[in-house]
């Protein structure tokens, strides 16, 4: 607790209030928001996981208790509520990653950075698919074509690249709030409207501002926190 | 939206969008005495009568519902302080004015369940449609002046208008991209990319609006 708090700065103080003061269900909010705007996996927040399911799997037993003493229910069906509402938070961010998961195992399994961002049973159901789906293909499709092209990965043998394999778009367009000052960047020297300084290529956003962004430039502000998807 | 080639629906569903929202928080007057609620989402109470308190959105609608409380209309939803807005949505031709992020969602779930917690009810209604009309269209005609830009500030709009645009805005934005920088597309043969590259410097002509 902040018992020292004449030490620190007020920006510190600043930040170590926001940092007690956001709930869980607040943070599982924004990963959930996060992950289902944004076109690649982002890095799977496994703390935040862990301490949402201990939370909820404790109010299930307290419900399960009201239940049964015959407590008063309307506070029972109150506290139903609250559970009901960060189940489906925590449900469906994994649901979402799942589906981003199926739609480019592939592209997952060859990359580390994306194969990094996985949870460890996250990592087994994508083994599991690439299998599946591969044994699949082999044996309904691939198996009946001619040599060359029977490779799940490639084209045809002669593809330089693994151009059978979906990439996430990471140059689609998403909406974003800013939570901290973000840093100066350059957008690639693509065109800028009126709306900000052409004088500099910079664009900079301040905590407040709703900007529609093109996800590339933006992938480490969002990944510091310092932006977050709408 | 006109416009769209597929039917994509946006990217949250009307209902997530209301989720979002349910957790702002609102001032409720309550009729009963009830010990603190210890929930996963935060501590609320304890609630004794005639005493306001604030509570998540979802909460005030649950016990409303119930008939343990009454629930007390936010400032920003007063007659008076929305023709404010109206008037000022209706002269400013760019800018939006100020209004809570959820200011559609909250409206929408007192209208339906707190309806007669709100003073002129019928004209706070009709204001708020108002607005959003208004509103809407003013995103419309702004979205002509977009012309291949990489990123846009679009202060004060709200979370679902927000939603509603969001398809059509972003495929038309990566759209503009991509005919704005065609080496970005992967392409075998350097030269020809090379050519187009220096074809981008020039002034590009204004879009007929």
């Amino acid at each position: 607790m902040a018992s020292g708090a004449g030490d620190w700065s007020a920006e510190q103080i600043d930040d170590y209030e926001t940092l007690i003061s956001t709930t869980d269900v607040e943070l599982l909010k924004r990963a959930w928001r996060n992950e289902k705007a944004s076109p690649e996996i982002l890095p799977f927040e496994e703390a935040l996981v862990k301490r949402a399911k201990e939370q909820i799997q404790l109010m299930e037993e307290t419900v399960d208790d009201f239940a049964e003493s015959g407590h008063d229910p309307l506070i029972a069906s109150l506290y139903q509520m609250d559970l009901d509402r960060a189940q489906f938070l925590l449900r469906s961010y994994l649901r979402v990653r799942l589906q981003k998961i199926e739609k480019f195992m592939f592209h997952i399994w060859k990359m580390d950075t994306y194969r990094n961002r996985l949870s460890i049973e996250e990592e087994k159901f994508t083994e599991r698919c690439i299998r599946d789906i591969g044994k699949h293909l082999e044996e309904t499709v691939l198996s009946k074509l001619p040599d060359n092209y029977r490779s799940v990965l490639k084209q045809s043998i002669i593809s330089e690249e693994d151009d059978m394999v979906p990439e996430p778009q990471l140059d689609t367009f998403i909406v974003a709030k800013c939570e901290r000052a973000t840093r100066p960047l350059y957008l690639d020297g693509s065109r800028q409207s009126a709306s900000f300084d052409s004088r500099n290529d910079h664009f900079q956003m301040v905590p407040g501002d709703l900007c529609i962004l093109r996800y590339r430039p933006f992938q480490e502000e969002l990944m510091s926190g310092n932006i977050s998807l709408v | 939206m006109a416009g769209q080639s597929d039917p994509h629906i946006s990217l949250f569903s009307a209902e997530e969008v209301e989720f979002m929202a349910e957790d702002e928080l609102i001032e409720i007057v309550p009729n009963m005495r009830m010990d603190p609620l210890n929930f996963i989402c935060g501590d609320f109470g304890p609630f004794l009568p005639q005493i306001a308190s604030q509570v998540p959105l979802w909460l005030a609608v649950a016990l409303k519902k119930r008939g343990k409380c009454a629930i007390r209309p936010p400032q920003w939803m007063s007659v008076e302080n929305l023709t404010r807005v109206l008037e000022g949505e209706r002269e400013s031709q760019g800018a939006f004015q100020v209004l809570p992020f959820h200011y559609v969602e909250i409206s929408r779930l007192l209208f339906d369940h707190a309806r007669e917690d709100i003073p002129d009810m019928y004209m706070v209604r009709s204001l708020i449609e108002d607005i959003r009309d208004v509103r809407i269209h003013k995103v419309e005609t702004s979205l002509e002046k977009f012309s291949g830009t990489s990123a846009v500030k679009i202060p004060n709009l709200s979370a679902m208008e927000v939603n509603i645009i969001r398809p059509f805005v972003g495929r038309a934005l990566q759209a503009f991209y991509k005919h704005d920088n065609p080496e970005k597309i992967p392409d075998v043969d350097r030269a020809s990319s090379a050519q187009t590259r220096a074809a981008n410097n020039e002034p590009r002509r204004q879009l007929r609006r």
